[in-house]
Parts: structure tokens; sequence; C-alpha cells
């Protein structure tokens, strides 16, 4: 993921590359956050303009979303299941002692924009809970030994 | 490359493998297949024999070694009681294949339906589908082939076959394993229905937070489409279907059938009421097929094997076979496909073996956030559609959660209004503003105000009576069963809660 202000351009040019789809905004959602990391309020009315959609329109798609970022994330996206299964193994406890040892609440980001740490509803690992996803990199059975680590591994 | 073995190292297994093989000389052929779904005894390294394939697990990188040396295996995988004790239809392939070559799923007897499905007139298929008894696995239970016939003769220009992959419930991952450990089975089934209806066009709606299913999935049908199983022409008979994957942006409420429809063609996922029915005016105002994964990904074996066959698998209504997901406190967890049929008490003493804690089974929760908790006396409940409704309870997408003794029951009860409350589409007010109302009176609860339970009663009944969809008209399932299984948790007699 590049954190970066994209151009107008870039994100005309993001826009084109999913207009042969059908029903095209969430695949545009998509490939902007992708590229930029977040997407920044400046897409909106290039969006609404190649889609013959109301500004407010297309926000409202956005907001509904709880993927989509209107600001950038930290460096690292640190995601905690907490639906039941892994409630069933201590997944509470887990994200408090993560989050308490970063000083965060969900959703927040430290105060150097290294990590920010998303409540995540199932990560499809509920045979091998508690679960989480540091970066890209799934991990099972997590514990906060297991979690520091591969944070310290993606840093 | 199922994302629980990776999750659980099997990625260091690998480079493990390949290492220890480089410095004894030895030439190792590593193939990378799906999970047989016994995730407790993930990473599981398989070594081809003569006699079968003997397995070793759960392993890590420290215990590579001895499997060169001919160290203590698990012995034949196929002998193991987990994998005897299973009716696998569904799941026949998983693990076994390459899920992304093609010959092997061939040779598999993967295919085998689809060419029979094209040998076929419409309502030939259709009655094939009815005749086998499938009903929705996505949590409704509906019959497959009667949605099937309402799309095929809906007159229109285009209609659509979408696959509901977007399996957010807790304790579920059947979907999740077939989409990365056999691919082309879902493909196929999606190929049968596009066949049987009409329709020339597939999407399978799945969640971003299933980025190795993404991959695998959009593989697959690019291999498929090269070989013309998919495209222009399926299998040179003249018909055409397309498939593509889209990816949803973490709204739970998507997986319900119309937002789902919603967000596919770009809007905020708000549920539409019904009528009018998807199969009618679905994907795009079209005639639409709504099913999930495993109801697609059973199809190819209707076929191949027959809808008698199939059809004699299963318990009264509920025929086939099930794959059930044994997921939270287990002692083994993973993905156990058998027919409809086996007591609750069976799946969650014997087969998962207990808690993983070692601690006594308080309550299991089954159908997902949306489903009831039972208590062990309701162990000998069979595992069907109508025996779980009997007990005010669901089986859902066949998700089992299982809690010891420790858990915190109103906490729970707590947790599915707020969960609820979080991803209402906002649409009905029973839904949208009953779940915050219940979080507060359960919080009320939790502060020794008894008086609340009434009130939490209530609530819960306005929710199942006046929400449009089954997440508001839902909840008051673990709710409910929470306050009836333990009254005394939430500071109420036994006599009040009921
Ligand atoms: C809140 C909510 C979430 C749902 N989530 C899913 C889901 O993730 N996958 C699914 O297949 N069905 C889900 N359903 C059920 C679908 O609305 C629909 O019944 C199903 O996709 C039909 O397919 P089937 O007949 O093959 O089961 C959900 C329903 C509700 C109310
Ligand atoms: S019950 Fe809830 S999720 Fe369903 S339509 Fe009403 S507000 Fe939307
Ligand atoms: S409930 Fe946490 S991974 Fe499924
Ligand atoms: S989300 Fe953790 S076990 Fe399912």
């Amino acid at each position: 993921m590049r954190h970066s202000d994209p151009t107008a351009d870039d994100i005309t040019t993001l826009i084109e590359t999913q207009m042969h789809l059908e029903g095209p905004l969430l695949p545009i959602f998509h490939a902007i956050q992708d590229a930029c990391g977040f997407v920044p309020e400046s897409a909106l009315p290039l969006i609404a303009g190649r889609l013959n959609l109301t500004v407010a329109e297309v926000h409202g798609v956005m907001s509904f979303y709880h993927d989509f970022r209107k600001t950038p994330a930290g460096k690292l996206v640190v995601r905690i299941c907490r639906a039941e299964a892994c409630q069933s193994m201590g997944g509470s406890a887990l994200s408090a002692a993560v989050l308490d040892k970063l000083g965060l609440d969900w959703g927040d980001t430290t105060a150097d924009g290294a990590v920010t740490v998303e409540a995540v509803y199932c990560l499809g690992l509920c045979a091998c809970a508690p679960a989480a996803m540091v970066g890209d990199t799934l991990i099972a059975r997590a514990n906060v030994p297991r979690l520091e680590r591969a944070m310290e591994g993606a840093a | 490359m199922d994302s629980a073995a990776r999750a659980l190292g099997a990625e260091d297994v690998v480079a493990a493998i390949r290492a220890e093989a480089a410095r004894r000389g030895v030439t190792v052929d590593i193939a990378r297949n799906g999970s047989r779904g016994m995730i407790w005894l993930e990473p599981l390294v398989e070594v081809e024999t003569d006699a079968g394939r003997i397995g070793y697990g759960p392993m890590d990188a420290g215990g590579v070694a001895a499997i060169f040396d001919g160290g203590p295996s698990l012995g034949l995988v196929e002998d193991l009681d987990w994998m005897k004790r299973q009716t696998r239809l569904t799941f026949q392939r998983c693990g076994v294949i390459d899920p992304l070559s093609l010959p092997e799923y061939e040779a598999h007897g993967g295919l085998a339906g689809l060419r029979r499905a094209i040998g076929m007139d419409q309502d030939a298929i259709i009655d094939e589908v009815k005749l086998s008894g499938l009903r929705g696995r996505g949590g409704a239970g509906f019959p497959t082939g009667i949605k099937w016939d309402t799309v095929r003769l809906a007159r229109a220009d285009r209609k659509y076959i979408v696959c509901n992959a977007d399996e957010g419930d807790s304790g579920t991952f059947a979907d999740r394993m077939i989409m990365e450990g056999d691919p082309f089975c879902l493909i196929e089934g999606m190929a049968i229905a596009g066949i049987g209806c009409g329709a020339v066009q597939g999407y399978i709606y799945t969640r971003s937070e299933y980025p190795d299913a993404v991959a695998v999935m959009r593989r697959a049908i690019a291999i498929a489409r090269k070989a013309g199983v998919i495209g222009p022409d399926v299998m040179g008979s003249g018909r055409a279907f397309e498939l593509e994957v889209r990816v949803g942006a973490g709204a739970y409420v998507c997986g319900e059938e119309t937002s789902l429809l919603n967000s596919l063609e770009g809007k905020r996922g708000v549920v539409r009421a019904k009528p009018p029915l998807p199969a009618l005016e679905g994907a795009f105002g079209r005639p639409t097929v709504v099913n999930n994964v495993i109801s697609l990904a059973t199809v190819p074996v209707i076929f191949e094997k027959g809808a008698a066959c199939y059809a004699d698998f299963g318990l009264g209504r509920s025929k086939g076979t099930i794959p059930l997901q044994i997921a939270g406190n287990v002692a083994r967890g993973g993905l156990f496909e058998t027919a409809f049929g086996m007591p609750l008490g069976e799946i969650v003493q014997d087969l998962a073996g207990g808690t993983a804690t070692g601690r006594p089974v308080k309550a299991v929760q089954v159908g997902g956030p949306l489903g009831a908790y039972l208590g062990v006396d309701q162990f000998d409940t069979p595992f069907g559609y109508e025996e779980f409704s009997g007990q005010d309870a669901l089986i859902g997408h066949a998700g089992l959660v299982v809690f010891d003794d420790t858990a915190d029951m109103p906490g729970m009860a707590r947790f599915a209004m707020e969960f609820c409350a979080m991803e209402s589409c906002g649409k009905c007010t029973p839904c949208r503003i009953g779940a915050v109302r219940g979080v507060e009176t359960l919080d009320r609860i939790a502060a020794g105000d008894g008086a609340a339970v009434a009130l939490l009663t209530d609530l819960c009944e306005t929710m199942t009576d006046g929400s449009l969809c089954a997440l508001g008209g839902l909840t008051p399932y673990p709710v409910m069963s929470a306050l009836r299984l333990f009254p005394e948790e939430f500071g109420a007699m036994k006599g009040a809660a009921e």
C-alpha cells in the first residue's frame, strides 16, 4: 500500500480501470484504497461525475461500508477478531492487552503513525481461535507474544 | 494453501521441508493443497506412499527433520477416525487435490456433473436439483430447485447467478475452504445453475476479510475460462457463462441477499423489501439466483452421482450432507461433512472432544451471531433444519461455537445486541433503535437491575415481530436463549424468564 495524496489524474486513471464493470462503484473505492491506502475526499466529485451520481450519493455509499477510510491508517494495520468463536478462546482479553500496551482504543493509530488497531468480525479462523491479522499476515491461536513478534517482523 | 493452515505456520513448514531436502540432497515434490478440515492437525503434511498418504501434524519447522527420518506419523490420513466417519460429497476433493489444477480436478470426478447437465434440458436440470432435496446452506434452507425454477421461468433479456460468499458468521469457514481448496467445484456448480436457468453472467460476492480466497478464486476463474469451462461456449455446449468475483467492504448485513444485491450494484447495502423476490427482480433488476457457496458447490456432485443418491443421505426434510464447522473452545476444531441427523452432543463431545481448555461445556452457539445458544440438556437434538427450529434454534450455515463454563452469558447477549446495532442497515426501527436499547438494557441488568429483564424480553419480541430482515429479527435468538438457559446470571428467576 502506498500512502500518498494522489493527484486528480491518478484518481481518474483508477476510476477508468473499473468502468467496464457492471456496478463499478465498490470496485472503484477498492481500487483507490488499494493504491492510496484511503479514499481521499477529492476523489468523491471525480467518481460522482463519472458515474452520474451526486457527491452526496457517493459519500453515502462510501460511509455505509466499514472498510473504506477517509484518512490514511497507520503504517501497519493490526486487525483482531472480536467475534464469538474468538471470544470463546480468550479473544477479548487478548485485544484488551494489545490495546492497553499500545495505549489505543479500537480504530486508533499510535501517535507516531506506526500502528492502527482495528476490530474485525471473523476471519474464518474460528477453529483455531483467537485470530488476528498483522498487515497481510494471518495469525491463528494468537497471543500477545505472537502478535508482538509479528508486529516487529512487519515494522 | 488454506489460510487457516497458513495462519498456523504452514509457510514456515514448507520452507523447512525445502531446506531439509536440500541439506540431505533429496528431491521432494511439494504440492500445495487445500485443507482436509482437520484444523487441529494443521499444518498437516501428507507424504505420498504406495499405500496412500501418510500424515504428519500438527507440524512445525522443528519437526520437519523427523518426517525425513521416518519418525512417528498419524498413519494413513484416510484412516483417521475424523476422515473415516465423514460422508464427503461437497468436500470430496478439498485437501486432496491441487486447487488450481484442472486436470487433477477432472481426475477426481470434476466436470462430470457439468458434462451431464449440458446434455439435459433446462427443466430436467431443475428437476434433478429438486429431486436431490438440496436446500440453501446460507441459513434460510429454502429449496434450491424451486428458486432456480422461478428464475428459469422468468422472462428477461438477462439473468444472473449470484453466489453469496459473504460468509460473515462467526464459527463458519466452509465457504472459505471451498474457495481456497476446490474453487473449480464452485465454478462448475455456478455454470450448471447458469445453464439450467438461462443465465449468462455469474458473480461471486465475497468478503474483504478473505483475501486468500479472493486470489485463488480469481486465478481459478482465469484457468477455467482459458480451458473453455466457462466463457462464450461452455464446454462446447454453445452456451455462454461468464464469472466474476466481487469483494465486499466489511458489512455483515451484505450477506443478506437483497443487501448483497444493492452492494453489488454499487449502492448502500440496505435491505430491500420483498416482494419482489430476487428471483424475479434481483441484480440490476433482472431475475437472479442468489445461493450460498455450499449450495452451489454441492450441485456438481448431485449431477455426478445422481439426485437420488444425494437424497438418500440425511434425515426427514434435511436431505444430503452438511459440512459442520466446529469452532471456538474445542479440543478438535475443523470441518466435518456428514449426513444430516447427527446429534449435537455427539458433534461436541465426541467429534470435537469437548473443550480445548478441558473445562465442561457450558453452551454451544449454532448458526452464527443470529443463532441460539444450546445447552447440554439439548445435546440429543439431531442436526437438521426442522429439529433445530423445534428447539427455537437454527442451523444457519452450520457453524458451531463451543463455550466452556467460564463463558459470561449476559456478556454474550450484550455482544449480540451490540453486533446488531453496529451492523444494522438502518432501514427499520426495531432493529436500528431496538439493538441500541438492548445494549443499554443488558447494561442495566449487569448493574443489578433485575427488573430490566422483563424489558429485555419485550424488546426482543418487538425486534422479532417488527424487523424486515433476519438481522433484527433473529438477534433475539442468542439473547433470549442465553436468558432462558442461564436466568440466574441475568439476575432473574427461572420462571420469570419464560
Ligand atoms: C444478516 C444476514 C446475513 C446473512 N449472511 C449470509 C451469508 O454470509 N452467506 C449466505 O449464503 N447467506 C447469508 N444470509 C442468507 C441470505 O439472505 C440468503 O438466504 C442466502 O444467500 C440464500 O442462499 P441459499 O438458499 O443457497 O442459502 C444472511 C441473511 C441475513 C439476514
Ligand atoms: S432488520 Fe435491521 S438489518 Fe434488517 S432491514 Fe431492518 S434495519 Fe436493516
Ligand atoms: S470468530 Fe474470529 S475468526 Fe471467526
Ligand atoms: S473470528 Fe476468531 S475464531 Fe472466528
